[in-house]
């Protein structure tokens, strides 16, 4: 494969979030992605694009796919991996974050890959390295890796996003995917529709990009995809929602509320899933569903990532692809 | 012989004379008049001589953060920004609801730069559940009770606390002030910036102005109810202000600061996630920030207070909602008044210095005009001094500023606190 290595493909340095990212450069990265999942499927799947770089996985929330798709990510492209976890309350214990992030960089790192579960960690943890920062998810705000295997997986699917009816279901005033699925889907021409009860929406959303629908029943038949986001059982006992079983009523895709889906509409859901209560074990695995194409996706994305944000290095020869 | 200043020209609520201003050694005005000669002659030329300002908001962080304030940083960093007088808010550790530490503020206050009045808290530990001893704290002086930091919640207790001071206001000899932090706690609970569409997109969980401004309707009702006195302080939404315009339309007794971030900055300012402008209650829209200026304009807002709130460096280099809220605001205050408040020069004066010493009782001393026998507490601003904030510059100890970088213009030459000359050329003495 070739490679113009000679054009930075993002002007930034970091990603920390879609906000910011115009749709040249997530096509890019899109079609990036294309040339990282052919060696996905290669007998021995590893290049040495990031040979001598150093990828730390900075996960200050818990957190078991992402950072697993991030480091199966970073060892194909044959990145060293430093590993830092904590709980974020191991800050409280007297380090402040600069502390933590200056300490992380002074072990060589060239990229930090950072979870937190505050917005805006990420942002303020590029101001105090030199390494590159990926936003891994940020709290309540963003998730842009996640926005980018989405795009990708959908764009698999259907070849553009241009005029496709998207919805997104359940928790959005919490959802960093959403967030950042709103800009990426509207950025490449779909149209958003957030679905959820006004408490699970974020407040102040009249400017979003998006349509709004408290009812999913009402706008389910109209959807080319259907994004299911995970419900945290804790959303009903801060009275979001009367319970679980209500929302599972109203807002779950079940098998009878499915048949009101497109027959050629997609399923999708960025995990882990709250089997029963937005979806159901036999919605997870209609023919419609690409949950599981996501979850292949999103190694091939992250490669793409590392790789923009790391590989254009002197020592790096492009015929090594 | 004592101090001269000489050259510039006094500007106090009897309007504008250009006078010399010799102080004795009593710390109180000797004379005031043309070609004053002394021991000491302060150059004043090009600049107005005033009544030093007045904080009914500043937090000194001590006793228990030491790290972050003292009595003696925070009253030097007051002077250099022409305060002569602070009210101490009481969320110390321990807090100051009982004589002990009432007496150590007090105490320590008395070395320092400027008069420390401490404020006690309305309930034991600042908790909402029992009246601290009330009578015992206004016996030896104390006439502000706030939870500062934490509105009253029960609105039964805030009654009690009403109907009791009133009851003590012949003791004191001056009306006594509770005054209120405005929030619900259930609705503001868990938000760190104002709940909007800054919030929404920055994901930032936020508190709606009506936790704020259901209290402020609470208190006004309660004031209402019982003709206690009530100062709402920090007010920060279009509701609030328009809330306090009724009810001193309608006669009652209440008052009203607003501080000076709330009429500087929104809530945008949180878009660079660095809680340097994470404060309670927070940066709200730019429809708040019009109100809050016209009710300055117009009277609604008494006076203009800080809410200066050092917080360690450390402290504030941490993720959004573990960050402490809080900014300074002492070297600040009066150069963004002077630019930013829409008032001219004696409006700016009077909200920061004429009526606060009223409502904090201390107008014998403070926000007096500048005449023979007042005591001399006294600022000389230079008008048109431009200058840089810098927070590493500040004399707090903290350098928490959201004004970092800023230009602004009029700045403090001279402070002078009971005859004394506390802040000379723009250096700190003490």
């Amino acid at each position: 494969m070739s490679l113009d290595i000679e054009t930075p493909l993002i002007p930034n340095k970091h990603l920390l979030g879609i906000e910011g990212t115009t749709r040249d450069q997530i096509e890019l990265i899109l079609e990036l992605t294309d040339r990282f999942a052919e060696i996905g499927k290669r007998p021995i799947p590893k290049v040495p694009a990031l040979r001598g770089r150093t990828v730390a996985s900075v996960f200050f929330e818990d957190s078991t796919r992402t950072r697993l798709s991030f480091e199966s990510a970073a060892r194909r492209l044959s990145a060293d991996i430093l590993t830092f976890s904590a709980g974020s309350s191991s800050l409280s214990k007297g380090e402040s974050l600069r502390d933590t992030v200056e300490v992380i960089t002074s072990y060589g790192a060239d990229v930090l890959i950072v979870r937190h579960k505050m917005a805006g960690t990420p942002k303020r943890v590029s101001e105090w390295t030199d390494a590159s920062v990926i936003n891994a998810g940020d709290g309540c705000h963003e998730h842009p890796t996640q926005a980018l295997l989405d795009c990708y997986t959908l764009k698999q699917q259907r070849g553009s996003l241009d005029g496709m009816s998207i919805g997104i279901v359940g928790d959005i005033r919490h959802s960093r995917v959403a967030r950042s699925n709103v800009l990426a889907f509207s950025s490449l021409g779909a149209k958003v529709t957030l679905i959820a009860p006004k408490t699970l929406l974020p407040p102040s959303i009249e400017r979003w990009p998006v349509d709004v629908s408290n009812v999913l029943d009402d706008v389910i038949s109209d959807l080319d995809a259907c994004y299911l986001l995970r419900m945290q059982s804790e959303r009903h006992s801060k009275g979001l929602v009367p319970s679980l079983r209500e929302y599972t009523k109203d807002f779950g895709l079940n098998e009878q509320r499915c048949k009101m889906l497109p027959k050629d509409a997609l399923i999708l859901h960025p995990g882990p899933k709250n089997q029963g209560v937005e979806i159901t074990a036999e919605v997870s695995i209609d023919p419609r569903s690409i949950i599981l194409d996501q979850v292949t996706n999103g190694v091939s994305v992250r490669m793409a990532v590392l790789f923009m944000l790391l590989g254009q290095h002197e020592t790096y020869q492009k015929d090594e692809l | 012989m004592g101090i001269v200043l000489k050259g510039g020209k006094i500007l106090d609520r009897k309007g504008e004379r250009s006078l010399d201003v010799s102080i004795g050694s009593d710390g109180k005005i000797l004379e005031t008049g043309k070609k004053l000669n002394g021991d000491v002659e302060v150059d004043c030329s090009g600049c107005i001589i005033t009544s030093g300002l007045v904080d009914l908001h500043v937090h000194l962080r001590e006793p228990g953060d030491e790290e972050a304030e003292t009595i003696e940083t925070g009253a030097r960093s007051g002077a250099m920004g022409g305060f002569t007088a602070l009210v101490a808010m009481p969320n110390t550790e321990p807090t100051t609801d009982c004589l002990a530490v009432v007496e150590q503020v007090k105490t320590l206050g008395k070395k320092s730069s400027c008069e420390v009045i401490p404020s006690a808290a309305m309930t034991v530990g600042r908790e909402g559940k029992e009246m601290v001893q009330m009578g015992e704290l206004v016996d030896n002086g104390i006439g502000i009770f706030t939870d500062d930091g934490k509105g009253l919640q029960d609105p039964q207790l805030m009654r009690r606390l009403m109907e009791y001071s009133t009851g003590l206001e012949s003791r004191l000899g001056r009306p006594i002030v509770l005054a209120q932090h405005c929030e619900v706690h259930e609705l503001a609970e868990g938000g760190h910036m104002h709940e909007g569409e800054w919030s929404s997109f920055l994901g930032i969980p936020g508190q709606p102005a009506e936790a704020e401004e259901l209290m402020v309707m609470r208190d006004i009702a309660l004031s209402k109810m019982t003709g206690a006195r009530i100062h709402f302080q920090h007010l920060s939404t279009l509701g609030s202000v328009q809330m306090v315009r009724e009810a001193k339309a309608a006669g009652l007794p209440v008052t009203a600061e607003a501080t000076t971030h709330h009429f500087t900055l929104t809530d945008s300012a949180c878009s660079c996630y660095d809680p340097v402008f994470k404060v309670h209650p927070p940066l709200r829209t730019e429809s708040d920030v019009k109100a809050v200026k016209e009710g300055l304009a117009d009277g609604t807002i008494d006076a203009i207070a800080t809410d200066h709130a050092p917080h360690s460096q450390h402290s504030k280099e941490m993720p959004f909602d573990q960050a402490p809220p809080g900014m300074l605001g002492l070297e600040t205050a009066l150069s963004l008044s002077l630019e930013h408040s829409g008032l001219d020069l004696p409006g700016v004066l009077n909200l920061l210095s004429w009526q606060p010493a009223k409502i904090a009782g201390i107008d014998n001393r403070h926000g007096m005009t500048v005449e023979k026998d007042n005591p001399a507490n006294l600022c000389v601003v230079d008008l048109d001094e431009t200058w840089t904030v810098s927070g590493k510059e500040m004399l707090s100890r903290s350098s928490n500023t959201p004004y970092e970088g800023w230009n602004l213009r009029g700045r403090v030459r001279h402070t002078i606190n009971n005859g004394l000359l506390v802040v000379s050329d723009g250096e700190s003495t003490k």
